[in-house]
């Protein structure tokens, strides 16, 4: 597929923003300001890139706990990420979900759960939904390594293949499920222990390459709106930075700084770049000014979550039934 | 009585002198086969799915052949898959259906724990308003013929711990039927813990629609000297139980909660308030149980309008036994009651 100069440098703009929003989040957590736990998906932005821009607004996603690419990839607003990362009144969740609980239904981001797997399933409603309801959409759902240990998956799996529901699972394999590694988790590198299903379209994909996880994604979008079932793609990538929290943990001792340095050489933000710098698809002054356009943006978040309110205590009990 | 069937052969308690009037009495399956109909044919985005609501014995009757009437793609059969399936009706709430997900047995719904209390129950508040979860869980609690330790479990008091789910325990025909549209309607994670025994019931049910408000309970009897709370099959064994007391002058208000979470506080208090002695019965276990929270509560809120100690009739802390000398000693029922009650009245 030949993409145009405008998509490559959307994809290249969209994960770099991804990765400043980080990076400035990771900077200021020792202020102690945000007082919620971080998950940090820094090197593993071409995923949620390459996925959402194959979506419309209306498609659904259902995220996890390594949130904040997924949340900015599918369009959610900036400003409510970074007031909920400070607990704000105006925080996407209104404060009460912190950053593992992410949400912003006007793109179709119906919420992310912090119970490992726990989107799983969900997903595969809302494309059951989808279904019933003959709409135009898709459901996808962002899961990672520790999740595929889950029983929930297959439960899923098997459902979305039974009903050919217009699902696609996106395996983030980023090797680690807090310390521990996928290979004392799972044995063998096929998590199904079988040959891909004739029920569903599977592929794997370098994870850390934007228009390889945008192609397979397009085809896995492309067969659920034409109504052919679900798609599992596996995407191999490296969580660069420690589980939660803030800077590298290659202090801990379980894995070597070596590997690390390793995958931080095969950044896909970097990688990206250097290519549509060779191809001269983008000029030095062209990424000067995008990074510069992203930090006024990134600048003008921090500075509304600072200035919002914080919810208040009366309030303790709203929002526990809906009317 | 065989295990796999329940004939509906008793009258359920008259409580307001409806039969031989003319009025439409029906099987208590019946009362929540037609909701589910209603529910059915006025809301598109309402579905039913659970293991076998399509199969002959159709959740005791009461999903008969609606497969038949609204196809198998809005009433359909499902994997052995509790949590998955959970997990796929919250999806499906939440892209705007209105799932209800039924079970043979609750004991089958701690498979799907994950689902029900961390997801379920959170979404609404956890986004900060921002989606609703309209699911209706419903389950039916076993009793008898030696079903034994894992399948007839009453796990309310489970469920009545977890903020964000509201949990519905009807004991009439009319209040199956009532409580099912008023659950389907209603925006929110609904668990609906039904009981076997109910199922031997015949009662009125007007044929057309009609909601009962979920939050509110009803007094079943009024008396002036005790008040007997209890909630789903528990009520009728109350009234039983006052009815016989009622020989020997004692006059016994039975309480029918209808709803535990949210629960009637203003209905208990006010009772409690008037009698001043309280016998609380349940169908679930005593300790951690809802005879221990509404105990609490009245402890708390109506303390200075107590005559005597809270009296609880509920199941002994241990599993089910299957054997029927053992399952006569684990449930309680109008001996227990009217002990209780006589207990309460004697205190000075």
């Amino acid at each position: 597929m030949k993409f145009s100069r405008e998509t490559l440098l959307m994809l290249y703009h969209d994960m770099l923003r991804i990765r400043n929003v980080q990076l400035r989040i990771e900077s200021l957590y020792h202020l102690d300001e945000m007082k919620t736990p971080i998950h940090l998906c820094i090197g593993q932005e071409a995923i949620a890139v390459g996925v959402c821009s194959n979506l419309n607004r209306e498609d659904y996603i259902s995220s996890n706990h390594r949130s904040h690419g997924h949340y900015l990839a599918k369009g959610g607003d900036l400003k409510k990420l970074i007031a909920e990362l400070y607990c704000r009144e105006t925080g996407c969740s209104r404060g009460r979900g912190g950053s593992m609980h992410l949400v912003d239904t006007s793109v179709g981001h119906v919420g992310s759960s912090s119970i490992v797997g726990g989107g799983i399933p969900i997903g595969a409603g809302l494309a059951l939904a989808i279904q019933m309801k003959k709409q135009n959409r898709v459901s996808v759902v962002f899961l990672g390594d520790g999740a595929a240990d889950e029983g929930v998956l297959y439960e899923s799996i098997n459902f979305a293949m039974l009903k050919k529901l217009p699902v696609v699972y996106i395996y983030e394999n980023n090797q680690f499920s807090v310390c521990s590694r996928v290979s004392i988790r799972k044995i063998g590198e096929n998590i199904f222990h079988a040959t891909p299903s004739e029920h569903m379209f599977t592929e794997t994909v370098d994870g850390n390459n934007v228009l390889e996880v945008h192609e397979a994604a397009r085809e896995a979008v492309l067969r659920a709106r034409n109504g052919q079932g679900p798609s599992f793609i596996e995407c191999k990538t490296y969580r660069i930075r420690g589980h939660a929290g803030a800077g590298s943990d290659a202090d801990l001792g379980y894995r070597s700084a070596e590997e690390i340095r390793s995958w931080e050489s095969k950044c896909p933000v970097a990688t990206f770049c250097e290519e549509l710098l060779k191809k001269g698809l983008i000029m030095q002054n062209d990424i000067t000014d995008m990074e510069r356009q992203i930090n006024i943006e990134i600048d003008e978040a921090f500075l509304f979550a600072h200035e919002s309110p914080l919810p208040k205590e009366e309030h303790i009990l709203q929002y526990l039934f809906s009317e | 009585m065989p295990w796999s069937k329940i004939k509906p052969e008793l009258n359920e308690p008259d409580y307001n002198n409806l039969t031989g009037h003319n009025n439409r009495i029906i099987p208590y399956a019946e009362g929540i086969r037609e909701a589910l109909d209603q529910a059915l044919s006025l809301d598109g985005d309402v579905f039913v799915m659970g293991q076998g609501v399509d199969d002959p014995s159709s959740m005791f009757g009461s999903t008969l052949n609606l497969h038949e009437k609204y196809g198998r793609e809005r009433v359909f059969d499902t994997p052995l898959a509790e949590n998955g399936l959970t997990g796929i009706a919250v999806g499906a709430a939440i892209g705007g259906m209105r799932p209800v997900y039924f079970h043979n047995r609750p004991d089958f719904l701690l498979l799907a724990m994950d689902q029900i209390v961390n997801h379920a129950s959170k979404w609404h508040y956890m986004f900060g308003g921002a989606v609703n979860v309209p699911l209706v869980i419903w389950a039916c609690i076993g009793r008898g013929w030696g079903s034994a330790a894992q399948h007839s479990q009453a796990l309310q008091g489970l469920f009545m711990h977890i903020p964000g789910l509201k949990l519905v325990m009807p004991s009439t025909c009319y209040d199956a039927k009532g409580l099912m549209l008023s659950s389907i309607a209603d925006n929110n994670p609904v668990i609906i813990l039904e009981h076997r025994y109910n199922f031997r019931h015949k009662g009125f049910a007007p044929e057309e629609p009609y909601r009962i408000p979920i939050g509110k309970g009803i007094v079943r009897k009024q008396g002036k000297d005790i008040t007997v709370i209890a909630a789903s099959y528990m009520v009728t064994e109350a009234y039983n139980a006052a009815l016989e007391l009622a020989k020997d002058g004692m006059d016994v208000e039975v309480i029918d909660l209808r709803t535990l979470r949210p629960l009637d506080e203003e209905l208990i208090l006010t009772s409690v308030k008037k009698t001043g002695r309280v016998v609380l019965a349940d169908t679930g276990w005593k300790t951690g149980g809802i005879t221990a929270e509404i105990s609490a509560l009245i402890v708390e809120k109506g303390f200075a309008f107590l005559k005597a100690p809270v009296v609880r009739v509920a199941c002994p802390d241990v599993p089910t036994p299957a054997c029927y000398t053992l399952e006569d000693a684990f449930y309680a029922g109008v001996p227990e009651i009217m002990a209780a009650v006589v207990k309460a009245l004697n205190y000075i």
